[in-house]
């Protein structure tokens, strides 16, 4: 007779879903951990590097807890699945990098017009097409704002350090469902890739906003997908949950039905896009340091944002008036900030380094005739602090 | 009260399955003539039959005339991108395995731009029913040939004839491992029905073909009159062959008359489903 002897004596622990601690860790990992802690329950995803790890460590912990993982055939399926499952109430995510985002961008146009909330994790190499696929990259940005067809709104994040791949991505399930959008966790290689240490707060600690839902009961009235209430968002109801929804990528009314006319299209597209553009304030966020006084401030995020820190404390140390803006927020862009800076008077120029050749740069110059220094690299290494230090001391 | 005023009286006008359409919508955008409406019918008519509460049916549509089709019926339902139904449905019926989720889109929908996810939710074995309209082109652009388009046969993109060797849907389908392959046409639209309800009560990867008539696109560009005619040919030439084996020799050719179109329910087997 055949007795098993697994799990004989001491019964394993059962998997957490916030791992509460410190631990030492990746920053692709710390993203998945930030997933599993938000309360992911769909993960359809295609490997990629740099971003495979996030796929493999929520491959081993989500059913473990009751969610489900599915290795899609490519990302077109992934990005698929991941708006269906949210359809059907589901936090579901994905991860990938440049080439597979580049696959996902018709999609997330849908989740955009349908208002289905999703989060991609962009771990960004260096591009365009293949490119270094195992080196650093920052040149997915303005794909991430504008890469579907289409005006629409989207929310970027950009983590700086392995513990902001965890605490952003938690934000960023938090924002999808608030605004109903896409959201993108935009990393990139070189923080993906990064150990680091990872507080893990207590799962009661866990900020966690839901969906808003349906203010009757199926049946008593129609009820409206896409009527907004004042935030401009509508509230949404889920596949089975009785309501028979409508969705569609066509435009569509308020009840989701197809409505192909130019005024419901501009009205449509206006609030797809406003509800990100007039919430702004209560989305956007960003780090400062020592700008009150600043003549240069040097505006950076991501991995280049470590190497800028360093160079203004340093340039600091020397008596030079430079500050710093750390976006982590990439979009929508800090733009009512950095007017406030300009406005203050005493700034003479700000500069941009980054790993792309001048995406970010074109932005702030968009904002301010003051000259707006580049520091490039066009992938496959990041600006080393000197690099940036010798920009400041020009 | 004359009979005229009876005929419009509300009571006069329920249907069985009005409540499983959104009749709010009607006028539908299908020509005259055209097979999508049939099967939109007997999809309605296998929910009702399904014993399940219509609140636990999804459909989830591509893009195309047969991709209006989730528009139509009063279910949840998602009108999602071209070619990428499948994955959709994939992520709501993963998600929620209690949903009986049905795919209604066309030919060139699922087997051109979305082929490579019909072989892998078919091998995969996910608990979705797949209605694939087959109407042999591209409707709603006008008429352009695809992956079933027999050879010889016209189209706007093939003004002398298609050459490219069309797929046999139910041979994909079996191949790449349906538990439930089946072929009708609205001809047949008892046995569709039933295939779909039997679709519906299988955990597990379903895929039916059903041919239909596209008499504005199609038709036109080929001599066949209208969905009548269309209609016509699928009586004198159809054979119904449940359990057929030989699924690789069962192309369909409707241009040549003197061959056979073999319809049925070909493949019922037990395969471990993606989600037990
Ligand atoms: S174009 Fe063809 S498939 Fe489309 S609605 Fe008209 S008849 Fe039907």
């Amino acid at each position: 007779m055949a007795v098993s002897v697994i799990n004989k004596g001491t019964k394993p622990e059962p998997e957490p879903r916030v791992r509460t601690g410190g631990h030492f860790m990746l920053g692709d990992h710390a993203c998945a951990e930030g997933a599993l802690a938000a309360g992911l329950d769909f993960f359809g995803g295609y490997p990629i590097t740099p971003s495979t790890e996030i796929a493999e460590h929520i491959a081993v912990r989500l059913p473990l807890i009751g969610g489900r993982f599915v290795q899609m055939e490519d990302e077109l399926a992934s990005i698929a699945a991941i708006i269906g499952a949210s359809a059907a109430g589901a936090r579901s995510f994905t991860a990938t990098s440049g080439p597979g985002f580049s696959l996902m961008m018709e999609n997330i146009g849908l989740a955009a017009m349908m208002e289905l909330p999703v989060v991609i994790a962009d771990v960004m190499r260096a591009s365009p097409s293949t490119g270094l696929p195992t080196m650093v990259g920052q040149s997915d940005v303005l794909q991430a704002r504008w890469g579907s067809h289409g005006d629409y709104g989207i929310i970027a994040y950009c983590p700086s350090s392995p513990q902001e791949c965890f605490d952003l991505t938690i934000r960023a399930f938090n924002a999808a469902d608030q605004y109903r959008v896409p959201v993108f966790i935009l990393m990139d290689e070189v923080v993906g890739h990064m150990a680091e240490r990872v507080i893990i707060p207590a799962a009661e600690d866990i900020p966690h906003t839901p969906r808003k839902g349906p203010r009757h009961k199926p049946g008593e009235e129609i009820f409206l997908s896409y009527a907004p209430d004042a935030d401009m968002v509508p509230p949404i109801a889920h596949a089975g949950e009785g309501y028979k929804v409508h969705m569609t990528g066509l435009t569509h009314d308020e009840r989701g039905y197809p409505a192909l006319n130019a005024p419901t299209h501009n009205k449509l597209v206006n609030r797809l896009v406003d509800k990100i553009r007039l919430n702004a304030a209560d989305i956007v966020m960003y780090e400062e340091i020592a700008t009150e006084d600043a003549d240069t401030i040097v505006i950076s995020f991501g991995c280049t944002a470590r190497s800028a820190r360093h160079a203004v404390a340093e340039a600091r140390r020397e008596g030079l008036k430079c500050g710093f803006l750390r976006l982590i927020t990439i979009w929508p862009f800090p733009e009512k900030r950095i007017r406030e800076l300009i406005d203050q008077g005493n700034v003479k120029r700000f500069i941009v380094p980054e790993v792309n050749l001048g995406q970010i740069r074109r932005e702030v110059e968009r904002m301010t005739s003051l000259p707006v220094l580049r520091l490039n690299h066009a992938g496959g290494e990041m600006p080393a602090p000197k690099d940036i230090l010798e920009l400041i001391r020009s | 009260m004359s009979a005229t005023e009876q005929i419009i009286h509300p009571a006069a006008t329920v249907h069985p399955i009005d409540n499983l359409l959104r009749a709010d919508r009607f006028p539908h955008i299908l020509c005259p003539g055209c097979g999508i409406g049939t099967v939109i019918h007997g999809y309605a008519h296998a929910i009702a039959a399904s014993g399940l509460s219509e609140d636990r049916h999804v459909c989830v549509s591509g893009i195309g005339c047969s991709g209006r089709a989730a528009g139509y019926v009063n279910v949840d339902s998602y009108h999602s991108t071209h070619g990428r139904a499948l994955p959709f449905a994939l992520g709501i019926a993963v998600h929620k395995p209690e949903l009986n989720v049905t795919v209604i889109s066309g030919d060139g929908d699922l087997t051109a731009i979305g082929g490579n996810h019909l072989i892998h939710a078919a091998r995969r074995n996910v608990n979705l029913n797949v209605i694939c309209i087959n109407n042999f082109n591209y409707g709603m652009t006008g008429g352009q040939v695809g992956p079933t388009t027999p050879v010889g046969a016209k189209g706007s993109t093939a003004p002398r004839g298609a050459v490219e060797q069309p797929f046999n849907l139910p041979y994909l389908a079996k191949a790449t491992g349906a538990a439930f392959v089946a072929r009708w046409t609205v001809l047949h639209v008892r046995e569709f029905q039933d295939a779909v309800l039997r679709a519906m009560n299988k955990n597990g990867f379903s895929f039916i073909e059903v041919l239909a008539p596209c008499p504005t696109s199609f038709g036109r560009a080929n001599n066949i009159g209208d969905g009548l005619h269309e209609v016509e040919i699928y009586r004198e030439r159809c054979v119904i062959e449940n359990g057929a084996q030989n699924l690789e020799e069962l192309d369909i050719d409707l241009i040549d008359a003197s061959k056979p179109i073999t319809v049925g329910n070909f493949v019922d087997i037990d395969r471990k489903p993606f989600i037990e």
